[in-house]
């Protein structure tokens, strides 16, 4: 059996196989679609029920779920579409990975009572291009959901018709940013799109779209079939349910967890294992790679909800926890989050295009002790002059990371401008002052 | 210019779309078109622009914005190998070194053999099994040790 922990509803019973139709309806799967179609309970009740469980976006920006199916136009008769986010490609996370290939039809069912209660015929998961298995895994879910007549026209004997399709991406981490996505599945550059309009009312070619992580989906058939004042009830007010948090970085266990939010940070650490040979925590990035770094004795004392997180000075993002140890270069941890953001930066808004190689050159020459004294205001300053001035929210991604590492570890980085090499000298440590040493000597 | 299988594939994505939005299946066809024929040559996305009644110019603008489609013929394998921050703190960068050093290339690299195409990958969305690397495209393999990766270099001829 696969262990998310003894919280877990919506990653429950699952054993790496059982991901078929008959195991998910041997589960009470397809539950909550034919409670909806057989009590007719209407698309607004719906609405309202998710509105009330306090489900928060997964992927990331944590935008009422409820309130984001309230914007879809109610009297427009023309196609509409609803599209799942499963590109997951921030750094940190793989929590809708586990989703898609353990409880795929968690997911269709979520999907299905989406439609329901927006009135749409047509929607499409975009999946991570690098994971194909789960790509392929998911078409077979959704072959079978159609043959049992889940999909497709007079679902369950009634008027209710859904067709869905999954699509894949092709390695482009904007392609998660909503509107990137919709480009993309329109067969273009996945270069965002600028807000407003909102895809509500202007979104897959053209026309009124919503769209969710994987994981706020799935949560959506137990919303209905336990209410959403019990799921509201698991977590915290305005922090409604439980969440997927995936860990990775120095821990025993690194792995997917389900918790209820409001959680304390030390429990899930204790959960994923604890620190990994038991070294002593230095940092956290809680929330995926573009949300702030926190030290260790911050999060420490930090809850896992999105307000928690954002009192202590990060987000909760994706839930995607990174964990790193006493051994860490924080320099060196930074050069490559910069990378990233330099390399997956779409090219379309100036600052972001300019700005994230500018600041990824800075912190390349910090750490490889070519760094100048002032180059640390010199980063905060381009970070700032990037956040807020483009069309998406990668610019803010990139610049949060250098602000926060700078914030929270500015000796780091002064000792490597200072010194040219690294403070941290714990040998066989990961990024330790030996690999960097030898890599300066290559 | 395609295989036949290859045109009945792209054509079950053209199906998943609306009438009027073939363009939408430009990724797939690519995809699919990359796997018969190792990688995209112009002709190769002219066929495609074509089929698919696109410009030329927006089937290139796709094939060069998303990484995953080789635009220049590499080895037999390409083997991509993530070195974002969470694989970097479970061993990727001395996983990659040791993979330089076995196949005697460097990154964006083909084995003068011209069997293996070594690369360097972004978030790969599996970081609980880092370190990982994409055979490829299309098969993940994960928590890469130098074991891992030695039997991995033997397995592909």
């Amino acid at each position: 059996m696969l262990d998310y922990g003894p919280d877990a509803i919506l990653m429950t019973g699952l054993d790496g196989s059982n991901w078929h139709l008959k195991d998910y309806e041997a589960r009470g799967g397809y539950g909550a679609l034919k409670k909806i179609l057989n009590e007719k309970i209407t698309p607004e009740a719906v609405v309202a029920e998710v509105k009330k469980s306090g489900l928060r976006g997964r992927g990331g920006a944590g935008f009422p779920a409820g309130l984001k199916w309230s914007f879809m136009p109610k009297q427009y008769t023309g196609a509409k579409y609803l599209v799942c986010n499963s590109d997951e490609g921030e750094p940190g996370t793989f929590k809708d990975r586990d989703i898609l290939r353990y409880n795929p039809h968690m997911l269709i069912e979520g999907m299905l009572i989406g439609a329901y209660a927006m009135g749409i015929g047509t929607g499409y998961n975009y999946i991570h291009g690098e994971i194909w298995a789960e790509y392929e895994l998911f078409e077979q879910a959704l072959a079978e959901a159609r043959a049992a007549g889940y999909l497709g026209k007079n679902i369950l004997g009634t008027e209710f018709a859904f067709e869905l399709h999954a699509v894949h991406g092709y390695g482009a981490y904007i392609c998660g940013e909503e509107t990137g996505l919709l480009e993309s599945i329109e067969g273009k550059k996945g270069q965002p799109r600028f807000k407003p309009p909102f895809p509500a009312s202007f979104g897959l070619y053209g026309k009124p779209t919503t769209i969710n992580n994987t994981e706020t989906f799935a949560a959506v058939p137990w919303i209905i079939n336990n209410g959403g004042d019990a799921f509201l009830a698991l977590g915290k007010p305005n922090n409604g349910g439980t969440k997927l948090f995936s860990v990775s970085g120095h821990v025993n266990r690194p792995g997917n967890y389900e918790v209820r939010l409001g959680t304390p940070f030390a429990k899930l650490l204790e959960m994923a294992g604890g620190m990994r040979g038991g070294r002593k925590i230095k940092a956290v990035i809680p929330g995926g790679s573009s949300a702030p770094v926190l030290p260790g004795h911050i999060i420490m004392q930090t809850d896992l909800d999105y307000d928690s997180i954002a009192k202590a000075g990060s987000m909760l993002g994706s839930g995607a926890v990174i964990v790193m140890d006493e051994t860490t270069c924080m320099v060196r941890a930074l050069e490559r989050l910069s990378y990233f953001y330099f390399e997956e930066s779409c090219g379309q808004c100036t600052p972001c295009r300019e700005g994230t190689g500018w600041m990824y050159r800075m912190v390349h020459r910090i750490e490889h002790g070519k760094g100048r004294q002032e180059d640390l205001d010199l980063l905060t300053n381009v970070a700032d002059n990037i956040a807020g001035r483009t069309i998406c929210a990668l610019g803010d991604a990139a610049a949060l990371p250098v602000k926060s590492f700078i914030n929270h570890f500015r000796d780091e980085f002064q000792y490597h401008i200072d010194h040219k090499r690294c403070m941290v000298s714990v040998p066989g440590g990961y990024f330790s002052a030996e690999s960097a040493a030898v890599e300066r000597a290559a | 210019m395609l295989s036949a299988e290859s045109l009945k594939k792209i054509d079950r994505e053209i199906a998943k779309f609306p009438a009027g939005q073939k363009q939408s299946a430009v990724m797939a066809a690519l995809a699919i078109a990359q796997d018969e024929k190792g990688w995209l040559a112009t002709e190769t996305m002219d066929y495609l622009a074509h089929y698919l009644g696109m410009p030329p110019i927006a089937v290139y603008e796709v094939a060069s914005f998303y990484n995953m489609y080789n635009l220049a013929p590499g080895g037999k394998h390409k083997l991509t190998i993530c070195t974002n921050l969470p694989c970097a703190l479970s061993g990727a960068a001395d996983a990659a070194e040791h993979l330089k050093q076995c196949l005697g290339v460097g990154f964006n690299e083909t084995t003068a053999d011209g069997r293996i195409t070594l690369k360097e990958g972004e978030c790969m969305g599996a970081c609980g099994d880092a370190p990982v690397l994409l055979v490829n495209n299309k098969r993940m393999c994960g928590s890469m040790s130098r074991d891992k990766l030695d039997q991995l270099l033997a397995e592909l001829k």
